[in-house]
């Protein structure tokens, strides 16, 4: 196995005695003292401090000088209105491939001058590969590899930055904003992945250590491993790349028809023109044969990933699986995302999940479990 | 009390013996979510997978350490897991075994043993 990479912040996580994980070729943070359970609930109730460093961080900026010709050069690969973000915003993208389905996905901000892209840790030299081989006639990829980026999340954080940065206390969900803090230059967007309200900070790799401590010393503020990352981003509804969505699932198979604005679908004025667009266009206007959905299991055994399921206690053949499942410490029972067939996708649907030879009830839900509280 | 090699703990209690997990082991496991226990009465062998449980991470088998009669099981611990984490050696005990023979429990470690053997 090749070498682990080690964020900038390692040496913290050490310090707060984390217990470290390989992922996504890094050693990173899975639980801190806490523990995932303390972790995910001092997340919802204060504020948690998430080490994301390993992520990729990527300036697009376009070489005519005008950054709406990088709006444009974007909306080659992702079925996103690039071209409708408004400076001081960001929005959630897709990279799709030529059959529909999805290579990543991303989060775009527009800083005015240039395009910033926050990828997934495991796909961002593949994405960067992609980046560069289609765009770069147009645009300039600048990978940012001086960087740290952390998120603070909970209905603490605004608080809790704002001591430290007041300014971010005027910014509402999806705005980005960059500042200064003590000669350091924070890109900062009001954004996360947990369903709450909360901040994601990029900050130079010089400054980050003393950034994370000055907020780790606050009363309010936790440091929170992976562990906890993933139950609260199941809780909120939100796909893992990789798990829930992969280049095997199309954007509307994953119920993420949300995130393709009008414009790019049939009769809009940018319609298409991204891969995979024929099946993707067609799947907005068919439907899909299955579709992604909230599974919640009746009793306390959770259904993790790769539980089958069945649409009968004594059928032969399963009609779908789980993608993603845990204990959800806020709902206090498990929770669990997968994929069925779109005639059994309504909230309601009762199924069975097999765990350890036994069809265990599971009822389709609703996403989020549990509303988000983004301050909009 | 004695220690197995699967991180259980044992303690004797007249010709009973409470079996639970080590303080090590929770904290190896995390935070655990899900419990089930088995049916008092159940007759089980040494090695048995008795109960199952589930941390935040991942499922895993408590076996029988020694061969015997459930007698009682700790009904608490399917509603409240996390009594296993909050006193692992107390309230987080797992299940009672009748025993033919208290001989048996000779050869498992004692403390001190098993403290060296988690080092």
């Amino acid at each position: 196995m090749a070498e682990l990479n080690r964020t900038v912040l390692y040496d913290l996580h050490v310090s707060l005695k984390a217990k470290m994980v390989p992922f996504a070729g890094y050693e990173m943070p899975v639980q801190y003292s806490l523990g995932v359970m303390k972790e995910h609930l001092h997340t919802r109730s204060a504020a948690g401090l998430f080490d994301v460093s390993h992520m990729g961080q990527v300036i697009l900026r376009p070489k005519s000088g005008d950054v709406a010709d990088a709006q444009r050069a974007l909306e080659r690969l992702v079925p996103v209105s690039v071209l409708g973000l408004k400076e001081g915003r960001q929005r959630y993208a897709l990279f799709t491939n030529e059959k529909g389905g999805i290579l990543d996905d991303l989060m775009v901000a527009h800083y005015g001058d240039h395009l910033m892209l926050v990828v997934n840790a495991a796909t961002k030299h593949d994405d960067i590969t992609h980046l560069t081989t289609h765009l770069s006639e147009l645009c300039s990829v600048e990978p940012v590899n001086d960087r740290a980026l952390v998120a603070l999340q909970g209905p603490a954080a605004e608080a809790a930055l704002a001591r430290l940065v007041p300014g971010v206390a005027e910014m509402r969900f999806m705005d980005v904003a960059k500042f200064d803090h003590e000669g350091a230059e924070l890109w900062v967007s009001r954004s996360g992945y947990t369903g709450e309200d909360g901040f994601e900070i990029s900050v130079p790799n010089d400054a980050a250590q003393g950034f994370a401590e000055a907020l780790i010393e606050m009363e309010e503020v936790a440091p929170i491993g992976l562990g906890a990352r993933d139950s609260l981003r199941l809780e909120a509804g939100l796909c893992l790349y990789g798990s829930d969505i992969d280049t095997t699932t199309t954007p509307v198979e994953a119920a993420l028809e949300w995130a393709i604005q009008k414009v790019r679908r049939t009769g809009g004025a940018r319609a298409g023109g991204f891969p995979g667009d024929t099946r993707i266009l067609n799947d907005l206007a068919e439907g899909t044969a299955r579709r992604r959905v909230g599974l919640l299991p009746e009793g306390r055994a959770p259904m993790r990933a790769g539980t089958l399921l069945f649409d009968a206690e004594d059928a032969s053949e399963p009609v779908g699986e789980v993608t993603s499942g845990a204990f959800g410490p806020s709902l206090e029972r498990p929770v669990s995302m997968g994929y069925v067939p779109t005639p059994l996708s309504d909230a309601g649907t009762k199924l069975w999940g097999e765990v350890r030879g036994k069809r265990l009830p599971v009822a389709v839900a609703d996403m989020p479990f549990r509303p988000a509280t983004y301050k909009r | 009390m004695k220690y197995t090699e699967e991180h259980e703990w044992l303690r004797l209690e007249g010709d009973t013996v409470v079996v639970g997990i080590t303080e090590h082991a929770a904290e190896q496991l995390g935070d655990l979510v899900f419990v089930e226990l088995p049916d008092v009465g159940t007759t089980v062998a040494k090695d048995d997978e008795v109960v199952v449980i589930e941390s935040v991470k991942a499922a895993s088998d408590i076996l029988a350490p020694i061969d015997g009669e459930i007698v009682e099981v700790n009904e608490a611990l399917p509603e409240n897991p996390q009594l296993v984490n909050e006193d692992p050696t107390g309230d987080g005990w797992f299940f009672k075994l009748k025993i033919e023979d208290k001989s048996v429990l000779d050869e498992f470690m004692d403390e001190e043993a098993y403290n060296a053997f988690i080092e």
